[in-house]
């Protein structure tokens, strides 16, 4: 498998002296649904930026499948789909010429231009507003041509920076499943999310960037095998003594039925059940208080950011 | 890229600012024929029977180049202007920006849009004129090479424009406090042997002058200036106003942090 990206001692100061990337290495394999997490102002933005060619970097590497993108910053651009995280559209224009006129910005002759058009205007479920002012579109509709929009030259690796933002569940779960598919038929995916269930569900390796710095980069998988603890919230069947703590399961009281529990790795829920009973405990029902990934990247960040959705 | 995908990129810009200039007609391309036809209106029907002829052409006559031109440079400028500006403003130049179309591409392109714009007004106010006066044609030709060039010179100086603005206003000074001023110090109404000569040297100075003596002379044959100065001076500029957009749009000011 080859690599999709790799990112050698990347740094990035701004006019105005903020060092917004200190040295970033980065690798990104084909095939891959990769997550690049951080607080707001992580240098997330920045990086992407630099990939696709909205910000100029200061010093450093980048190459993507062998390309380097000092030397063919055109066969680079020619291989990377990008969604940008503000909405970047003329809105009087339609959305047909929205996504047609950049496959025109690739070289893709006009009708095959207009067969990818159509195809992904009707995958996404556009096809009813082809001819309508991209302003005429709501929040949900606009993400998905902007989607639409950066597939339509069909590349290699597919950037999203912060995708679903703003978009509601149903709406944020359809798109995983299409980018699901997407990276299934080889595309490689490289997404900055806020929403950290998003990163968990979809991506098989996470990164996480914070002050312009690389803190971890593992598979998915292995990061949440290191979280210590998880924090489970108990609705109670019936009021009584809270439980007592013992070295693996920690017990908080949030009011007469609700509590808090921080369970250790390696601690089964059958486990956690059978304590609970012991303790005669009735569970009405039970949730996870963050998400995995939250709770491990609130942990090396060291911090709860202002930017963070729970 | 190939040059095949090169022209379609081009040739998709181009196309879509070409569509912008139609869908908005009721901006870019009647204002134009409205002012230049009160113009004239007043000039040519009003005064124009008063004022004695020029070069042996009636007023309006001698006059009417120079409308031409003024309306083509003018539009030519604020359609790169305010086009390239609007989608640094929505952000939609990023749809350029992140593509493989180099950047020679993305100048040619917006300033073929402006030409484009320059040349239809400049034609609509010629037949807007044709109601108040015949048109004679001295060279085809060099009517041509001045409306193209002139056209161009002034897309670039639109595309610089935005390049450097920051907010709306800022692309509005440069019609109002420089082009405006040097349209009407042009001869576009009068010839400069009619002028003191301390007038006379400044119009010398002020290149619009030589786009419009050169422009008239493709239509009636006469002319205050030298046409080699003009032809020069015009491929000078638009050599150094294409590469000074290169070097702006390479190293991304206005457009890259």
């Amino acid at each position: 498998m080859s690599q999709a990206l790799k990112i050698e001692q990347l740094r990035k100061t701004y006019a105005g002296g903020v060092e917004a990337l200190k040295g970033v290495d980065l690798k990104v394999e084909q095939g891959e649904f990769f997550a690049l997490l951080g607080p707001n102002g992580a240098g997330k933005s920045t990086l992407i930026g630099i990939l696709t060619g909205l910000v100029n970097k200061s010093s450093g590497k980048v190459r993507v499948f062998e390309e380097d993108l000092d030397v063919s910053p055109e066969r680079v651009k020619a291989q990377l789909g990008v969604m940008t995280q503000e909405l970047n559209f003329n809105i009087f224009e339609s959305c047909w010429n929205t996504v047609n006129f950049q496959a025109g910005y690739y070289g893709i002759d006009w009708k095959e231009a207009s067969r990818r058009t159509e195809q992904l205007l009707r995958d996404l479920e556009l096809w009813d507003k082809a001819q309508q002012p991209v302003r005429n579109l709501s929040g949900g509709m606009k993400r998905r041509l902007m989607l639409a929009r950066a597939l339509v030259h069909d590349p290699k690796v597919l950037i999203l920076d912060e995708p679903t933002a703003g978009l509601d569940i149903e709406l944020r779960r359809s798109l995983w499943v299409y980018l699901q598919k997407r990276n299934e038929a080889g595309l490689t995916i490289i997404l900055t999310t806020h929403y950290l269930e998003e990163a968990e569900a979809l991506c098989n390796r996470v990164a996480i960037i914070d002050q312009g710095v690389i803190l971890r980069d593992a598979p998915t998988r292995d990061l949440l095998g290191q979280l210590k603890k998880q924090t489970f919230v108990l609705e109670l069947a019936e009021s009584g003594p809270v439980p007592a703590d013992d070295e693996e399961i920690q017990y908080r009281e949030v009011d007469e039925l609700t509590l808090e529990a921080d369970v250790s790795h390696g601690i089964t829920m059958n486990e956690v059940f059978e304590r609970l009973g012991r303790s005669q405990v009735k569970v009405q029902s039970m949730r996870t208080k963050a998400n995995r990934l939250e709770e491990l990247f609130i942990d090396l960040v060291g911090k709860k950011s202002k930017g963070l959705t729970v | 890229m190939n040059a095949h995908r090169l022209y379609i990129a081009w040739l998709t810009l181009t196309r879509k600012e070409v569509m912008r200039v139609l869908r908005i007609w009721t901006q870019t391309l009647l204002p134009p024929a409205i002012t230049m036809g009160i113009y004239f209106v007043v000039f040519g029907a009003f005064l124009g029977g008063q004022i004695r002829q020029i070069e042996n052409y009636p007023y309006i006559q001698f006059i009417l180049p120079g409308l031409v031109m003024m309306t083509c440079i003018t539009n030519s400028f604020s359609n790169v202007a305010s086009s390239f500006f609007s989608a640094k403003f929505m952000r939609h130049i990023e749809e350029m920006l992140v593509s493989p179309m180099p950047d020679w591409i993305m100048v040619t392109g917006f300033v073929a849009g402006g030409i484009v714009r320059g040349v239809i007004c400049g034609v609509i106010v010629a037949l807007v004129g044709l109601f108040f006066t015949k048109i004679p044609v001295f060279n085809v030709f060099i009517i041509m090479f001045y409306l193209l060039a002139s056209a161009s010179l002034f897309s670039l100086a639109g595309l610089l424009n935005a390049l450097v603005a920051r907010k709306f206003d800022d692309i509005s000074i440069v019609p109002t406090f420089v082009l405006t001023p040097l349209t009407y110090f042009a001869g576009t109404f009068y010839s400069i042997k009619m002028l003191p000569p301390t007038w006379k040297t400044l119009t010398l100075a002020n290149p619009i002058f030589y786009m419009v003596d050169g422009f008239r002379y493709g239509f009636l044959g006469i002319h205050d200036a030298s046409l080699l100065v003009g032809v020069v001076l015009l491929t000078v500029l638009n050599l150094l106003g294409l590469a000074v957009s290169m070097h702006m749009v390479k190293k991304g000011v206005g457009l890259r942090s």
